[in-house]
């Protein structure tokens, strides 16, 4: 299966480089953008055919590595 | 004569610094510890030094934190250890969960290289025994990833259990919004564990411990960790003994 894994840092934390693309889509005329929040996508190949396995093992990647969960927050979704 | 352990990782590059300061300056027995180091016997105290390690992927001591050595140096540190993090290593002690909270990028997104000044809020602690309550120190940070963060009730228990070592602060020792230069939260530039046993600071001592650069005040730092070792002999030299 395969894991599509999104990293952002939790909402109420600053991120500095959101802040920064917000502003410049506003200069760029998109006054209709705001709140950018700047994450990290990583896909990684789970080697199971279980799904209820694959999720455990990709929540406990998620936890040990992939976030940092002071700051960050996690969401993935498992395809065949 | 102690012997201070200088940990190694792949894309550490202050470490000859941290080697120069305790062999060269201050007279001490070191050891580079390269990083799948298996044992960390007969060491007094161990250092992780400034760097890029792993460089800096996914996050900033993220990948360097399981290390086989840190296995040890958790170990060290939880038996009572002297562990000294500065930079790259107060962040891998961060990931590693040995002090508390995470760095963010430093609010304008800019990597800072400049002298500083921190203010010493605890001088009783093992890394800041030579300073005076309140001195004000001239360090140098160098880093993109700074702005401490923690949650409010870790925080609390930081701030009443003194464990906020060093803070961001003007020459003149105020400690303001402005003398802050990544947005560190409580203008934190350093901290120990509940303990008092384990320092990461941001700022680098190593790189400002020689009158011949112009300013020794990092020298502090390293001498107050060799003088508490001294004075307190018992908690060290277990791991692998």
């Amino acid at each position: 299966m395969k894991a599509k894994i999104h990293v952002t840092l939790k909402q109420g934390i600053l991120d500095p480089q959101g802040k920064a693309i917000e502003h410049a889509l506003g200069s760029l005329g998109f006054k209709n953008a705001g709140n950018v929040r700047v994450g990290k996508y990583m896909e990684v190949d789970v080697n199971e055919t279980d799904k209820a396995t694959a999720d455990a093992a990709v929540k406990a990647m998620c936890e040990k590595l992939l976030a940092n969960t002071i700051v960050e927050e996690y969401r993935y979704e498992l395809t065949a | 004569m102690m012997k201070i352990g200088v940990v190694v990782f792949p894309g550490s590059n202050c470490d000859h610094d941290c080697e120069h300061i305790l062999k060269d300056v201050l007279g001490q027995s070191v050891e580079m510890i390269w990083h799948k180091e298996t044992s960390l016997a007969g060491l007094d105290a161990i250092v992780l030094p400034g760097g890029f390690s792993y460089g800096d992927y996914l996050r900033t001591g993220a990948i360097a934190r399981f290390s086989p050595v840190m296995g040890l140096v958790k170990e060290f540190a939880k038996k009572g250890g002297i562990v000294l993090g500065i930079c790259n290593g107060f962040q891998i002690l961060l990931e590693a969960g040995l002090l508390p909270g995470a760095m963010l990028r430093n609010k304008s997104l800019h990597f800072i290289c400049k002298d500083l000044s921190v203010k010493v809020e605890n001088a009783a602690t093992a890394f800041t025994g030579a300073c005076q309550s309140g001195q004000v120190l001239k360090i140098p940070i160098a880093h993109a990833d700074g702005n401490y963060y923690t949650d409010p009730v870790t925080l609390a228990a930081m701030q009443a259990n003194a464990q906020i070592v060093l803070r961001y602060c003007t020459s003149e020792g105020k400690v303001t919004p402005e003398a802050n230069p990544n947005g560190s939260l409580d203008n934190i530039a350093g901290i120990v564990n509940a303990a008092g046993n384990v320092l990461g600071m941001m700022p680098h001592p190593e790189r400002c411990a020689e009158a011949i650069l112009g300013n020794d005040d990092g020298k502090l730092i390293f001498l107050s960790m060799l003088e508490s070792l001294k004075q307190n002999k018992k908690p060290l030299k277990m791991v692998g003994a």
